[in-house]
């Protein structure tokens, strides 16, 4: 049934697209003009000539971060934590929300206080300054000097994942469970077979969430990993902005583009990877926000 | 668990006499070994509890450690004694902060924190709703799809990676370059001087309260649409009908259909915000602010990041961010509680 608009909802909806629009044009505006402005000149950047499209096009500024071995560096640095930190938290989560999701666990209610509290309270930036340094001296005692390993076994563990993952095992109905133990099938089967095929798309969702904290990560693993080696892409990106943005550093840049160029072309190549996967995620991302934790 | 005397006789009517309970014997039983039918359910389930082991290891030692480290925001700070053998200091680095030497900064930071958190609420919560209505207007599935895939897009991106675009798009003119983009653009708006635009709007106190929350709202508006927007879509297409066969025009619609349905999650929503007033970031504060912008950028965490970190006064640092966290989760707690009592839905 097509229906006559009345003018109020005429109204509104010209107001909404056009808000809407203008909206979304802004949202992605930065980012070409972040593209843009990484492959235009040294003049055309500085006296602010690049608007929207590119003028006097180079890549240099991309050759010349392609050529620094620090960027792949970094790079791979980060997909090593991200991958193995990942992991790890995944690992944890998935064993301890399976543990706190059966009611016949003894001490649950404390268990289960014990993550929340975590989530009500933190100790604050000196003293977890503090017991980093302590695990840092603990692991190079026992002959881990490699920083990144300090990162990914006592970083980036959140009790809100964990409590997402409890909540779906929760759900899972329990005559499932029993008909694998009939089956003769022990605990740890019973949750590779039953219980973790039938949370998928709840583990994806923390999976990414773990994997998008660790991807960001910033500010433990500038403080904690010595080694500038050892540095992931963040870390990178922020050392180089605080380098490039120095006037006093940057007096005798005499380059063909901008050192604004180089700044703009390391956010591009940070985000592309983001923006290949951003689709196959999308969903997921989606769908976490919606579970947010609310628990009825 | 005391039982009641009542719970130990049983009257025997066939023998007219009260006799010892026998259940209560065996409840009596399972009292007394508590421990060990403990150590026994858990011994039988040892692999459920094993899996709860490193969980817990983690959190012991990552989480919980660091409290106890607290215990230094009352002790002399000594590089070689642990923190529970060092010498108490009273309440000194408390009494610095509230009332002596650092009082000023200390308030300053604490005021900015609830000043951040604020100004995030009356700005940064209502963009969410309001871009979820408009989501909601648009028919066509693709230009819907097409405005949400680009404004989730800024959520992808790292603090890091965001705070550097901002810093560049209003960066300072040099003598070799000039300004950034945005500043150009307001500049050429009228809406700010050249010489504030040159002089890098990150370095001017005035406007980093500005650059937060709209850097805020960029980033993160369309991904928290997301969770309005379902609850608009899951309102019944047959209440909007009901409401047309009424008389209801746009507004109307609005006012008596959409907005009831999506006001538990609104309420929800503000709440948490509400209980996190004193729980801001410290990456995107940090990553922003320098020392020009402390007046209005300054906020606690930042502040015991630049005197426990930075300076080596752990204690001090410690001790304001204790005050912080503190206030912070009775906030959250009564927060939640009030969520609870109000709409039976609380957050954990």
């Amino acid at each position: 049934m097509k229906r006559k608009l009345e003018t109020s909802e005429l109204i509104f909806k010209v107001i909404s697209y056009t808000l809407l629009c203008i909206f979304a044009l802004a949202c992605l505006y930065p980012f070409v003009y972040a593209v843009s402005a990484s492959i235009s000149g040294a003049h055309a950047v500085d006296y602010c000539e690049v608007v929207l499209f590119p003028k006097d096009i180079q890549f240099d500024a991309f050759a010349r971060m392609f050529n620094d071995n620090m960027f792949w560096n970094s790079y791979s640095n980060t997909l090593f934590l991200t991958f193995y930190g990942t992991v790890w938290a995944l690992l944890v989560a998935i064993l301890g929300a399976y543990a706190l999701s059966k009611k016949r666990l003894l001490f649950r209610r404390f268990f289960n206080f014990f993550l929340v509290f975590t989530m009500l309270f933190s100790a604050g930036l000196v003293p977890q300054y503090l017991n980093y340094l302590a695990t840092k001296d603990v692991f190079n005692s026992v002959g881990i000097t490699d920083d990144k390993w300090l990162v990914v076994i006592a970083m980036g563990m959140a009790a809100m994942n964990i409590i997402l993952l409890r909540n779906a095992f929760e759900g899972v109905p329990s005559e499932i469970e029993e008909a694998a133990i009939v089956d003769g099938a022990t605990e740890f089967q019973v949750l590779r077979r039953v219980y973790i095929p039938m949370c998928k798309s709840t583990i994806a969702t923390v999976t990414l969430f773990f994997a998008i904290s660790r991807w960001n990560g910033y500010f433990w693993a500038r403080q904690m990993i010595s080694n500038s080696n050892e540095h992931p892409l963040q870390v990178f990106i922020r050392l180089r902005l605080e380098e490039y943005t120095d006037p006093e550093q940057m007096a005798g840049w005499n380059e063909v583009f901008s050192s604004d160029s180089v700044i703009y072309a390391l956010i591009v190549c940070s985000i592309v990877p983001i923006l290949i996967i951003y689709p196959f995620i999308q969903k997921y991302f989606a769908k976490g926000v919606n579970a947010g934790g609310v628990k009825e | 668990m005391a039982a009641r005397a009542a719970d130990f006789l049983v009257y025997d009517k066939a023998a007219g006499v009260y006799r010892e309970n026998p259940e209560q014997l065996v409840r009596d039983d399972v009292e007394k070994h508590a421990w060990k039918h403990v150590g026994i359910t858990i011994l039988k389930d040892w692999r459920l509890y094993l899996m709860l082991v490193p969980m817990l290891l983690v959190f012991l030692f990552w989480r919980y450690l660091p409290m106890y480290e607290l215990l230094g925001c009352f002790k002399v700070p000594d590089e070689v004694l642990p923190v529970a053998d060092q010498y108490f200091s009273g309440f000194s680095y408390f009494k610095s902060l509230l009332v002596g030497t650092d009082a000023p900064d200390f308030w300053r930071a604490l005021r900015n924190t609830f000043l951040l958190s604020f100004y995030g609420l009356c700005f940064g919560f209502p963009m969410p709703i309001i871009l979820a209505l408009f989501f909601n207007e648009i028919r066509s599935n693709l230009v819907r799809s097409t405005c949400q895939v680009l404004t989730y897009l800024p959520k992808f991106m790292s603090t890091v990676v965001m705070t550097s675009l901002v810093t560049m798009l209003v960066k300072q003119g040099a003598l070799t370059s000039g300004y950034g983009i945005v500043s150009q653009a307001l500049e050429a708006l009228g809406l700010i001087s050249a010489e504030t635009a040159k002089a890098g709007l990150l370095n001017n106190p005035d406007f980093f309260r500005a650059i937060y929350q709209i850097s805020g709202i960029w980033e993160g508006a369309g991904y928290d649409s997301i969770v309005y927007f379902a609850a608009i879509i899951a309102i019944s297409p047959t209440s909007y009908e009901a409401a047309q066969i009424d008389g209801a025009g746009k507004m109307s619609q609005m006012r008596y259909v959409v907005l009831p349905g999506i006001l538990s999650t609104v309420v929800i929503m503000l709440i948490t915000r509400i209980g996190a007033l004193l729980n801001i970031g410290y990456e995107k504060v940090l990553l922003l602010y320098n020392p020009t912008t402390y007046v209005t950028a300054d906020v606690v965490s930042t502040f015991a990041q630049r005197k426990g970190i930075v300076g080596g006064q752990k204690g001090l640092a410690s001790a304001a961010e204790m005050m912080n966290n503190v206030i912070s989760m009775l906030l959250v707690i009564s927060a939640n509680t009030i969520a609870r009592k109000a709409s039976d839905t609380s957050l954990y």
